[in-house]
């Protein structure tokens, strides 16, 4: 086969070989423009030109996450992280990859790029901490936040804004409690996710009746919804769900209305139509870590620490959350929510 | 394709013989890893003007690496693409064998080197059993190793949460036996400044292997054969069943390799992880010239396609663009090369019917 194709002649292929070669230079164009608007909102330095290690000059903070891309709740802190970039001028590096290896890739791609200071969230600890360490050796001041509350201290971080999975799911099933719950639903949209885990774990350890893990895929919120309604239908006698997100909220909210058994709704984290049900009822109460915070306090953090020496929270972890939200402080939540910024 | 080419490849190293001089630059203008050498290239100069923190060996490094860990299972999953098969597997396989070395040497308290051999075994046997199954049932290789995805993905999930009541493993960097597996699978070195990882190094003598395999070999034309036309190979006496249940095994085997550096570097595995990277294996290969159909490729391509991944997964963060434009990029180098390949297969058939 191989050998036929090597007696080709070459008019044709070079001229394939030529547009092979010039696409890319298009594409490069079109990608740096689109990025180019992103990094409008972080700083006016633009991309690639900022003096990293300048400490007077314009500072690159990279912050690196276990984000799979598209979720609301990862725009909310990304959203911080950009309002911070912006108000304190400077250059905010955001990366992500859901797989821990690729993870760690991308903080030592953010050490070899001489950054300023470093953001991690730490959702596989195990995976990124040879990488964390290298940027501490580099002397490149580094925080955790989101998630990592258990282990940031022994990394030799200084300083994690988030809230503790645990003691939210433990605060959910105290809640459940005093809402008089029996049987409980806890949805977990994500396999294999330790943070969702930790979740359903702390409510099942400190509530009182039956509760039980369903699992669902999150990236199919028409499947989730349906999973739902079945073992809805299937033990009509589940009075409670309990949800981690704000999207699967939504879907659930279709779920129990389509399977009619009665059952009541909470839900951790928030979005514009999570706080619209939460107002009209249809939700009890929701559970919000304040991703929006955490992205904010950790470029603000950081920025302080590099410009000003300083740290917050005295060496031990700065709580983003639990923050309920339910009908006596909704009105007051409301408004932000529409704005992607709570 | 004639019953001629294909009963012409199994015939070993005969038409090797036959270039001439000048036929030398038509040679390297028909080589499946030209297109995407000259877009690996392209790429690297236009991400190093872009990004100047890329500029040094230790940015260079990083890519190097990022590389490698797509290019290992490229290769593997090149030879069986070439072969004519895909593995949708290849992506979850990884973790499992990642998973199996980790769990049988924790929970049975087992040296680190008997689990990585009773994991080699695992991989192997899956990549038999996808092999067996395709061979015994004819079932399209895209159904059977879809199949094998999804039950791997979920058994990855449930035998973790089962046997370690998590979604995870447990640390085994405490381990006998770690140091060393480490030191083969997951060590560094440096040289004029850049951190080469290990893997690396095993890319490339993989690659390597693959090449010599597949272009000085008997059974490298057995796999061209299989892959272009496997009845008239079948008829020429090639062993087709066999050659394609090796080819995989052979991604079982480079799943466990790499299973191995994920487990060894990072000490503990995420039981949810990998789904997705094998349509970038797939990609890579197919950027580097194999084709889709089968009969046609190279390890060498599939390593430029891995390394074109790398630079532009890796560019796109030190340029300080937005992740996300990674995966228009996978698209879009995915659209050129099978544009390319278009080309290369046309003038392939133009003149067999001349």
């Amino acid at each position: 086969m191989i050998r036929s194709i090597r007696t080709l002649k070459g008019g044709r292929l070079r001229r394939a070989a030529a547009i092979a070669a010039i696409l890319p230079l298009a594409l490069a164009a079109c990608s740096s423009g689109g990025a180019g608007d992103e990094d409008d909102n972080g700083d006016g330095g633009g991309e690639g030109t900022s003096e990293a290690g300048d400490p007077d000059g314009d500072l690159t903070i990279a912050m690196v996450t276990h984000e799979a891309p598209g979720d609301a709740f990862w725009d909310r802190i990304r959203a911080g992280a950009e309002a911070a970039a912006e108000d304190l001028g400077v250059t905010l590096r955001y990366s992500n990859n859901r797989e821990a290896p690729e993870m760690a890739t991308l903080i030592d791609n953010a050490v070899d790029s001489n950054v300023d200071a470093l953001a991690v969230t730490l959702a596989y600890p195990d995976a990124v901490s040879g990488a964390v360490t290298r940027a501490i050796d580099e002397g490149i001041p580094t925080v955790a936040f989101n998630s990592g509350d258990d282990v940031w201290q022994d990394m030799g971080l200084e300083m994690y804004f988030g809230s503790s999975e645990t003691v939210a799911g433990e605060a959910v099933g105290d809640r459940l409690n005093e809402l008089g719950a029996e049987n409980v639903v806890c949805l977990i949209q994500e396999s294999g996710a330790v943070q969702l885990e930790a979740r359903c774990d702390g409510a099942e350890s400190t509530f009182n009746g039956d509760f039980e893990v369903l699992y669902a895929e999150g990236t199919d919120l028409p499947g989730l919804e349906a999973s739902l309604t079945s073992k809805l239908q299937s033990d009509p006698s589940i009075d409670y769900v309990v949800t981690l997100g704000a999207p699967f909220a939504v879907a659930a909210m279709d779920s129990l209305e389509n399977a009619d058994t009665g059952a009541n709704l909470v839900t951790f984290d928030l979005n514009e139509e999570v706080a619209k049900a939460v107002q009209d009822g249809e939700i009890e109460f929701t559970v919000d870590q304040q991703p929006y915070v955490q992205g904010y306090l950790s470029v603000l953090m950081l920025y302080l620490n590099v410009t000003n020496g300083n740290d917050l929270g005295g060496g031990e972890q700065v709580l983003t959350g639990p923050s309920f939200v339910d009908s006596e402080n909704i009105d007051d939540v409301i408004e932000y929510t529409s704005e992607g910024t709570r | 394709m004639s019953e001629t080419e294909v009963g012409r490849s199994p015939d070993p190293a005969g038409s090797e013989k036959k270039k001439s001089g000048n036929l030398g630059l038509r040679v390297f203008l028909a080589r499946p890893e030209l297109g995407s050498f000259l877009a690996a290239t392209a790429l690297l100069v236009i991400f190093l003007i872009i990004a100047p923190t890329m500029r040094s060996a230790k940015s260079l490094s990083t890519v190097l690496y990022d590389s490698s860990t797509i290019g290992i299972m490229a290769i593997a999953v090149c030879l069986l693409m070439i072969g004519g098969e895909f593995d949708l597997s290849a992506g979850v396989a990884v973790v499992t064998s990642a998973l199996t070395v980790s769990m049988i040497s924790y929970q049975l308290n087992l040296h680190l080197f008997v689990g990585a051999l009773l994991a080699m075994g695992v991989s192997l046997a899956i990549g038999l059993f996808n092999g067996w199954l395709f061979v015994k049932t004819k079932i399209h290789s895209f159904l059977v190793t879809l199949s094998m995805f999804f039950m791997l993905r979920g058994a990855n999930l449930g035998i973790t949460k089962a046997v370690t009541g998590e979604v995870a493993t447990k640390n085994i960097s405490e381990m006998g036996g770690f140091d060393t597996l480490r030191a083969i699978f997951a060590s560094n070195f440096h040289i004029f400044g850049f951190n080469i990882r290990i893997t690396v190094v095993w890319w490339i003598v993989l690659t390597v292997l693959a090449m010599w395999l597949l272009e000085r070999t008997k059974v490298g034309n057995w796999i061209f054969a299989a892959g272009g036309d496997a009845d008239s190979a079948r008829a020429v006496g090639v062993p087709v069943d066999k050659v394609k249940i090796g080819l995989f095994m052979g991604v079982g085997l480079l799943a466990w390799f790499y299973g191995m550096h994920r487990v060894t570097a990072y000490t503990s595995v995420q039981a949810g992880e990998g789904f997705g990277n094998e349509l970038i294996y797939i990609a890579a290969a197919v950027v580097g010239g194999t084709l889709l159909t089968g009969g046609f490729g190279s390890p060498i391509g599939a390593m430029i396609g891995a390394f074109i991944f790398g630079v532009a997964r890796q560019g796109i963060v030190y340029a300080g663009l937005d992740p996300n434009w990674y995966y228009f990029f996978l698209g879009f180098m995915l659209l050129l090369a099978t544009i390319f390949n278009l080309y290369v297969r046309r003038f392939a058939t133009q003149r067999k019917v001349s």
